[in-house]
């Protein structure tokens, strides 16, 4: 079982996480605690603020006994990871073949407008991050947008704007853990 | 109405949950392995089922499991490949999300034929709502005995665990979701070796689509041949077709293979014709891999049959006039939908998707994408549609793995079929629609 | 045993050999180029895809061709298998993509890169490349990190060849850089502001197929071929103290690994013999450095049989190019 060496660091998992990943290392045989990175990123990811800092990065070296490199090249290769710091809402909008012939370019024009950002960007209130993205698998239901772990589908400008006027009310961060029981994880 | 066979519950209330799945036959195909067959028995029901890959290649099951090599005192793993990403492509999600159970049994009868020592099943992250539920399901197939330590009393044990993925497409690539399952990333291993020797932590390993692994269900209760009897020829038993673009009535279609391409675009059953009263133009019938046919080359083989939905009559005619069966990703396009925008988001997809081990694809692919990009604003030249034809040929089949097939495929074929609407985009330059095509975003800027 | 047919000539070795190295035993013509393959480090090949190969027959038991194309480094050989290299037109076009897509980013700063002359994408563009362009869009850029005081680091030069990563990796304990990002946006960087510091370090530099990581204590100093490379060994208590010096007059330019005649070094040296050891009288002198007759180097090269004790720089005198034939 993979000892987890206190160690001094501003960005610190809380316990209830650290029993979370004792339980994700115990799904992989023994010494292959690595399998743990992906699973434990996401976990990071939700716990500090919706993005890996560096200092987030190396928190999840020392809990999973890996050298601070192995977690940059893992973290920096998948898309889910933000590398920079988000809006509490990120608006990840499909753009792929099914969802483009049904409009999605302009869900993402209309998104853009309406909160006077550009792909990529973050309002100035930190409210929400605009991202393209490709295919979520939702192209039955398509135009779509995924915010936090919910897909909304088959949208439309008025469904939009309630959607984001809800979380602008709701005024929380969303992550990819809304909606997920913990204890299934 | 065609066979079902995966999605023969889907309409009963609360067959997400353990006991209404149990009440409709669920897990009978674990009893009858673990109780009354060997697992070579049930390897070969597999073999004789015809059963082949339902994730792309649509290689044989069956074969692909006596590939599995078996030393004394080593582990041997089972995964499931539910890193569904293939653009057009939702029946994994859609069969997860509602009967998660059939995936779970499937799992174990899988293992129990493979004597796996665990299953995993590796999930895109962006269907993080699903873990829950795979989740939800595994621990009720626990708490009834049906995973864990000597499974309904036959010495036969096994664990089953969800693995979460983070955006990657590659990571549907056998050997790249296996880097990826070891925490590293999803680059796709040199072969050889092949998982079937060498796989998850170099240990024998067998990965199978989300649909391979539900099919064995039916596979395991009705018998091998009564599975081959489903279909047509070669392609054995149902398919699940993921049905998007300008049709009445997108979704998720389990078709019993060897139906006509024409009914299942147009009878009521399936797609309920194109949206709006539109003229088919085009159609990408295996996700976004496999090439793009006209509507009359889709529609008909070349020797002026109809085509089928099956492995056999898409591809008859070979890349000149035919396709692939593929994931089974079907998405069609009426007549004002443009070929040349629609490859763009796929150029824009592989460039985005590559890992970058490889030069050809890390390179080529982006190359595509600014091309046409460069079309699509009016100021591409002739000289350009035959430099994309040359790149996407200088890619196609020496990359290490086949996404560089993938991001080729499409470009050909869309020049192939539809060269004169690329020529268009050349000669009326000055009035081509002001469209925004957004370019690969791989980072999202500070805020 | 296996014997394996490549470009005709017929070769009897070892199982478990790949044609690669098969092809080097025959000899250089039939060799095919490499650039992310390294003898010395396991698990290197197969990304670069400059030495794939025609398999035109499997093997004597099932004589099918190959379907694809494959990297010759990764693939071992079958006895009675017929392999093509430049004998293939497949192989020359396929090869001719590759060095483009290498080039399509490539900055071709070489007037001013220090790998210019020991540079293994030149000589592959020269021997294998198309003579033009085919892209007018900008090149890629990276934003410039700075890996200490003795490695420089030119991200735009890299080739992703992933051989620095597995040196570090292979000879070290304590790697502190990797390829980050993906796809084109791939990049060799230590993510943070980090120095690469450890005894073997320098050792990225050797295994650079390009001027991606260079000498810092070199740089700019003199192109390669005005210098004389001179095999040299000391007393080392942390690697083979085997080196080779590259002089130019009396002064030590730089210290580098011995490299075979693929451009391989022969024996990682170690950070101390590298980069702290720049006399002469640091060291023990063998003899001038062999040198490929096809390289630069040699065409400002030096005449001088005496070896070992015998062996006076001051007598190196420059060839001319025609008698410049090195050894």
């Amino acid at each position: 079982m993979l000892k987890i060496e206190p160690m001094e660091n501003e960005v610190k998992f809380n316990s209830e996480s650290l029993a979370v990943i004792e339980k994700i290392v115990a799904r992989y045989p023994d010494g292959k605690h690595k399998s743990a990175l992906i699973p434990v990123l996401h976990l990071a990811q939700a716990e500090f603020e919706g993005w890996l800092s560096p200092a987030a990065m190396d928190e999840v070296a020392r809990v999973l006994n890996l050298k601070p490199i192995e977690v940059y090249e893992v973290a920096s290769f998948y898309t889910m990871f933000n590398l920079n710091p988000v809006g509490k809402c990120l608006i990840e909008v499909c753009r792929t073949s099914s969802c483009w012939l049904r409009g999605a370019n302009e869900i993402v024009e209309h998104i853009e407008k309406k909160l006077n950002i550009k792909d990529g960007e973050t309002t100035a209130d930190g409210m929400f991050s605009l991202k393209t993205v490709e295919c979520l698998g939702s192209c039955g239901t398509a135009p779509m947008m995924m915010i936090g772990a919910q897909f909304h589908e088959n949208l439309t400008y008025e469904k939009v704007d309630t959607i984001l006027d809800s979380c602008k009310t709701e005024n929380k961060r969303k992550t990819y853990f809304d909606n997920v029981n913990i204890e299934h994880y | 109405m065609g066979k079902k066979l995966l999605l023969a519950y889907d309409h009963v209330p609360g067959i997400k949950g353990f006991e209404v799945y149990r009440a409709n036959g669920g897990y009978k195909s674990v009893e009858k392995a673990v109780k009354t067959m060997s697992p070579d028995a049930v390897v070969e029901e597999v073999k004789k089922s015809g059963l082949r890959g339902r994730g792309g290649a649509g290689f044989p099951t069956g074969m692909k499991w006596s590939f599995l090599a078996k030393p004394e005192g080593v582990a041997r793993y089972l995964v499931c490949n539910a890193d569904e990403s293939e653009p057009g492509t939702f029946k994994d999600r859609y069969l997860m999300s509602r009967i998660p159970h059939i995936l779970v049994e499937g799992m174990i009868t899988s293992g129990f034929a493979l004597g796996a020592t665990a299953g995993y099943i590796y999930i895109r992250g962006e269907y993080f709502y699903i873990v829950s539920i795979l989740e939800k399901a595994i621990e009720e197939a626990y708490a009834n005995g049906f995973l864990g330590k000597n499974i309904l009393g036959s010495g036969f044990n096994y664990d089953l665990y969800v693995h979460v993925g983070a955006g990657a497409y590659i990571c549907g690539e056998e050997t790249a979701l296996l880097e990826s399952l070891e925490g590293k990333r999803g680059n796709p291993r040199i072969k050889p070796p092949f998982p079937a020797i060498a796989g998850l932590y170099g240990c024998p390993t067998v990965v199978n689509n989300v649909e391979t692994i539900a099919a064995v269900v039916p596979i395991i209760n009705d018998g091998g041949e009564a599975y081959a009897a489903v279909g047509i020829g070669k392609s054995a038993g149902t398919k699940l077709i993921s049905a998007s673009g300008h049709i009445n009535k997108p979704g998720v279609y389990e078709i019993e293979m060897g139906i006509t391409v024409e009914d299942f675009i147009y009878s009521d059953e399936y797609c309920g014709g194109i949206k709006n009263g539109k003229k088919l133009k085009a159609v990408v019938a295996g996700g976004s891999s496999v090439p793009i046919l006209p509507a009359d080359k889709i529609l008909t083989t070349p020797s002026g049959e109809k085509r089928l939905m099956s492995y056999e009559s898409l591809a008859d005619g070979g890349f000149a006039s035919g396709t692939m069966l593929g994931s089974g990703g079907f998405i069609v396009m009426d007549e004002t939908a443009s070929v040349v925008e629609n490859l763009h988001t796929f150029a824009r997809f592989y460039h985005h998707e590559s890992c970058g081990q490889c030069s050809p694809c890390r390179e080529g692919t982006g190359w595509m994408e600014k091309i046409l990009h460069k079309i699509l604003d009016g100021h591409g030249t002739m000289e350009d549609i035959e430099l994309l034809w040359e790149i996407q040929s200088k890619i196609e089949g020496n990359t290490i793995c086949p996404l560089g097939d993938a991001a080729a495929w499409p470009v050909a074929s869309a020049i192939r079929h539809f060269r004169s609407e690329f020529e268009e985009y050349v000669k009326n330059s000055n009035n081509l629609k002001k469209v925004r095509h957004y370019d690969s975003v791989n980072q999202l800027v500070s805020a | 045993m296996a014997k394996v047919t490549i470009d005709g000539k017929t070769i009897e070795v070892a199982d478990g050999t790949t044609i690669l190295q098969a092809a080097r035993m025959i000899g250089p013509d039939v060799a095919p180029p490499t650039m992310c393959y390294h003898s010395k480090l396991k698990t290197s090949g197969g990304y670069c895809r400059t030495c794939l190969v025609e398999v035109t027959k499997g093997s004597e038991k099932d004589p099918r061709p190959m379907p694809k194309l494959v990297a010759s480094c990764r693939t071992n050989v079958m006895d009675g298998m017929e392999v093509g290299n430049l004998t293939s037109p497949k192989v020359i076009e396929a090869r001719k993509g590759v060095v483009e897509f290498l080039l399509l980013n490539h900055p071709l700063d070489c007037p001013i890169c220090d790998q210019a002359g020991e540079c293994h994408l030149q000589d592959l563009g020269y021997e294998h490349g198309s003579a033009k362009t085919r892209t007018d869009f900008e090149r890629r850029t990276f934003e410039k990190i700075s890996l200490g005081d003795k490695i420089q680091l030119h991200m735009t030069r890299c080739i992703l060849c992933y051989r620095c990563v597995k040196v570090a990796d292979q000879i070290t304990d304590n790697r502190v850089h990797g390829v980050l990002n993906r796809g084109d946006h791939s990049e060799i960087s230590t993510y943070i502001e980090n120095v690469i510091d450890n005894d073997f370090s320098g050792n990225v530099i050797d295994v650079c197929p390009v001027g991606a990581l260079t000498d810092k204590t070199f740089r700019f100093k003199s192109r390669v071929w005005f210098t004389k490379p001179v095999c040299a060994h000391r007393n080392c208590d942390k690697c083979s103290g085997k080196v080779h010096l590259w002089y130019k007059g009396e002064e030590v330019l730089r210290v580098t690994g011995r490299k075979d005649q693929w451009g391989e070094v022969e024996e990682f040296i170690c950070n101390t013999c590298r980069f702290d050891k720049k006399k002469t009288s640091d060291w023990e002198i063998d003899g001038p450095a062999p040198v490929n007759r096809h390289s630069v180097i040699s065409a400002n090269h030096y005449q001088t049989l005496k070896m070992g004790s015998e062996f006076k720089l001051n007598d190196v005198k420059p060839l001319s190019i025609t008698e410049g034939e090195g050894s």
